[in-house]
């Protein structure tokens, strides 16, 4: 009836995530009770849970990130303190089987759930508004695509309440991840959470690329479009074509741990040598999907807080194209130590080297951006700063190791763990930072406040340098990763440093909480009425804070590159009188994401325990909920044009006063 | 020579806006351009599983290879029925556009008894081959050529189920914008999976070696 579920899946006899869950539990029943008192579930319901604006979708996203950060850092915390304790004859307070679950998890969650839902919940928010249109091209997908990956971050956040989670590294390489070697159901959680946020993920590359592709504002041509709409581009594009690899990789496995096939087992002609290869042709463009989009928010950040056009706009362009094509062709990298021979080795090698040429070309446009321009010191271009110093040590330590010599001594040592950190904290994490403090006014009407959000950025800048340089200096002297325990005490002090490292980046994670608390508390002091804080550039700019549903009520006429700079230039001279606005169909709020979403959740849950009948159910009802929706006749509403009108002349006016 | 036609051409049609500068497209535009786009990442999927089978080709494991187990003439019925379906669900399309529900639901009806006998077909195939302890766990060759060609009747199957909704569809709600898109969709769908079948029998069941 219940298939390999029992009693005995729940952690009993294991303190630490027992306490884990039960703070969790009184948490999440806390707050629920709390929205039930304050009757605030219809509000919920009707404006953020079934909402179908890509605005409102983004937020989701980005909420969803944060709350996963404080998930992938605490087992990070766990992992550094385990290290700084477990030198020579003492063992640590974490047992192997329970260390190999956290590095696990750390890794799946902080990539899938804070890295991708952040910079995905960042396109989201922005991408239409500095196109200059109303709504991305499939507002309904949208919602099920956010869904989707909500549905992905409970199964995973399950495995802790309910069995375990996968031992196998974060991507569960064969054949230890087969059912000879780990039979239990971590790998299971593991890949199902994945393959349903991962159909979510891709979902949203289609839609996101078609939104580029095909919803732009009149007259904004390809080479009109902000810098940020062009490296989004390249990343949804990253994410249509790559996202498949992942889906049908993990469906072999998953036909390997279900029904016996032989695709990566080591008996029956499997190859797990495939495995490796197919992951990481679809892994290398996935570094490239989290980095492009945060490339953009510092081409957008730097360019507005210099007061300038960004530098070599084509050559930016051009860069970032150049990086999504060669993405594709330097998956070798990542395993020179397989042994696929020197001339294989020798190619991947120069491949990886060629794509620090366009990323070098990012940087010295984004310098020259800044040279000769009057910078504002905000936060945003704090962590844009930050982020060029940490990314270009990160980047040339990443050309080091694709000398494929070098890599043979490096491979799987601490001196890449500090790597992957250095350009990902350095990089994607800076980047979503950033662009969180540069648009958040812009969703929600009020500034973060800014000494705070200072604070927090010297938090990670100084926790990332202390908690990552020792390790490159611990890989060199032999220390790999995935390591519970070592026996040279030599090490020791080092680890400590690291774990001092993580423990400021702690302190910039609870700043950036208290910062969010003391901002919206003060939030009528920090209003922004003009809804152009930072003197922007791009289209977002030109309207309200927070937007409207519909975005623009007009679609604003494009003529060039930096569309609302140029258009504040000429503003005085020209004013064409009362415009005429129009009635407007925007798209009804579903619950269909939600739906579909409640069903992936059944389907995952039952397929990881293998209660057949309940994923029949899950499955079934999944495609119930889809095909009533296709029956669905309603879908867009009218805005009458007195709402638009009025909303439009009153923003007019406070920006006119100011 | 071929300049003076230009500017000639150039007189007569004043330099209109470029496509690219012309604002959003329209919904079918944009929904069919979204729908392209799922199906190049579905030709991804069958990219990695046709890599798969290329690596394990030849991992037969003791087991017998694709020459043993492959009849030709059964496949090339079976790829008959297929690309005939490809050939009338166009028809379909045809009848869809002229908004002839008579001339729909006939080509329909035609595809999909056609797309069902490929189904049939296959599946005889796969009983045959399990039946005899061949199936998939024999070997890493019959894992990558289940995995593959059932894919590939699986997308079939998810369209034969979806033909019929469609039709459903169309007598509910007529031929109305909404219909008439996820009708075009349905059959970039179903030819994408004959151009899908076409590298299927070329590389699977003619590149079948000892």
């Amino acid at each position: 009836m219940f298939g390999k579920l029992t009693w005995a899946a729940i952690p009993f006899n294991e303190p630490i995530p027992l306490i884990t869950v039960g703070v969790l539990i009184v948490g999440i029943v806390g707050m629920l009770t709390l929205i039930t008192v304050k009757g605030w579930w219809p509000y919920l319901w009707r404006e953020w849970i079934t909402s179908t604006d890509h605005k409102r979708i983004g937020v989701m996203y980005v909420i969803l990130a944060l709350v996963m950060l404080l998930r992938g850092f605490a087992d990070a915390l766990m992992m550094r303190s385990q290290l700084a304790l477990a030198a020579g004859h003492a063992a640590g307070y974490l047992p192997p089987d329970h260390y190999n679950q956290i590095f696990s998890a750390h890794g799946t969650i902080m990539i899938f759930f804070v890295g991708m839902a952040f910079v995905i919940g960042l396109m989201n928010f922005a991408l239409p508004l500095q196109l200059g249109v109303r709504d991305v091209a499939f507002p309904v997908l949208n919602s099920v695509s956010f869904w989707l990956t909500a549905a992905g971050v409970l199964l995973v956040n399950v495995s802790l309440a309910v069995g375990e989670f996968s031992r196998t590294g974060w991507l569960a390489y064969p054949p230890l991840s087969e059912l000879a070697y780990s039979p239990g159901v971590g790998v299971d959680y593991y890949l199902w959470s994945l393959q349903i946020s991962g159909l979510g993920t891709l979902l949203s590359g289609i839609n996101l690329t078609t939104t580029i592709l095909k919803l732009r504002a009149p007259g904004m041509g390809y080479g009109r479009m902000p810098v940020f709409c062009w490296t989004a581009l390249a990343s949804n594009l990253l994410i249509v074509a790559a996202f498949p690899i992942l889906t049908a990789t993990f469906a072999m496995l998953l036909l390997d741990r279900y029904v016996g096939f032989h695709f990566f087992t080591n008996d029956g002609g499997g190859n797990p040598m495939m495995y490796i290869n197919l992951i990481w042709g679809w892994g290398h463009p996935e570094v490239y999907i989290l980095i492009l989009p945060a490339f953009g928010v510092f081409s957008e950040v730097i360019a507005t807080f210099s007061g300038k056009p960004l530098f070599g706009y084509r050559s930016m362009v051009m860069a970032t194209m150049a990086i999504c094509v060669l993405s594709f062709m330097v998956w070798l990298h990542h395993f020179f130590t397989m042994g696929a021979g020197a001339n294989v080795n020798a190619f991947f090698g120069i491949a990886t080297m060629i794509i620090a040429v366009p990323t070098g070309v990012k940087i010295f446009n984004w310098l020259f951006t800044m040279y000769g321009g009057s910078i504002r010191f905000t936060t945003p271009i704090y962590w844009a700063i930050g982020f060029m110093v940490t990314f270009v040590i990160g980047g040339m330590t990443g050309v080091l190791m694709a000398i494929p010599p070098a890599d043979f001594v490096l491979h799987n040592s601490l001196f890449l763990i500090a790597h992957f950190h250095n350009v990902i904290i350095g990089g994607v994490l800076f980047g979503a930072m950033a662009g969180y403090t540069y648009w958040f006014p812009k969703a929600f009407g009020f500034k973060l406040h800014e000494g705070l959000g200072k604070a927090v950025f010297w938090c990670w800048f100084i926790g990332f340098y202390l908690a990552f340089m020792p390790l490159y200096g611990l890989g060199l002297m032999g220390a790999t990763r995935r390591m519970q325990h070592y026996s040279d005490a030599g090490w020791q002090p080092l680890m400590i440093v690291a774990l001092g490292g993580a423990l400021v980046i702690l302190l910039g994670i609870g700043l950036t909480a208290l910062q969010l608390l003391v901002s919206i508390r003060s939030r009528q002091r920090r209003v922004d009425l003009t809804g152009d804080p930072w003197n922007g550039r791009t289209l977002e700019w030109s309207i309200s804070s927070p937007p409207p549903v519909w975005n623009f009520g007009l679609l604003p006429q494009v003529a060039g590159p930096d569309a609302f700079w140029s258009r504040k230039r000429e503003a005085a001279s020209a004013d064409s009188g009362a415009p005429l606005y129009e009635a407007l169909e925007v798209p009804k709020g579903t619950p269909l994401g939600f739906v579909v979403a409640f069903f992936a959740v059944i389907f995952g849950f039952s397929m990881i325990w293998h209660i057949w009948w309940l994923a029949l159910v899950g499955l079934i009802g999944g495609v119930i909920a889809c095909i009533r929706h296709a029956w669905r006749t309603d879908l867009e509403e009218e805005v009458p044009v007195a709402t638009i009108q009025a909303h439009e002349e009153s923003q007019r006016m406070r920006a006119a006063r100011l | 020579m071929s300049t003076t036609i230009d500017v000639t051409t150039a007189e007569r049609h004043p330099p209109a806006v470029p496509l690219s500068e012309q604002g959003p497209a329209p919904k079918r535009i944009v929904a069919t351009f979204g729908f392209w786009l799922f199906l190049l990442s579905d030709i991804i999927i069958f990219g990695a599983l046709f890599a798969a089978y290329a690596v394990l080709g030849g991992a037969t494991n003791g087991g017998p290879s694709g020459i043993d187990l492959f009849d030709r003439r059964h496949v090339l019925i079976e790829t008959g029925c297929l690309l005939a379906s490809s050939f009338t669900c166009g028809m379909m399309i045809i009848g869809t556009e002229a908004r002839s529900v008579a001339a729909t639901y006939f080509w329909a009806l035609v595809t999909f008894v056609l797309g069902l006998s490929f189904l049939w077909l296959e599946g005889s195939e796969f009983a045959d081959m399990v039946g005899k302890g061949f199936g998939p766990s024999r070997s890493a060759f019959l894992s990558s050529f289940f995995a593959l060609v059932g894919t590939h009747g699986l997308h079939v199957s998810v369209g034969l189920g979806w033909l019929l909704l469609m039709l459903a569809q169309v007598g509910t709600l007529g031929f109305r914008p909404m219909v008439m898109r996820r009708m075009l969709c349905f059959s970039l769908f179903w030819h994408a999976l004959d151009i899908v079948w076409i590298g299927v029998f070329t590389i699977v069941y003619l590149g079948a070696s000892r």
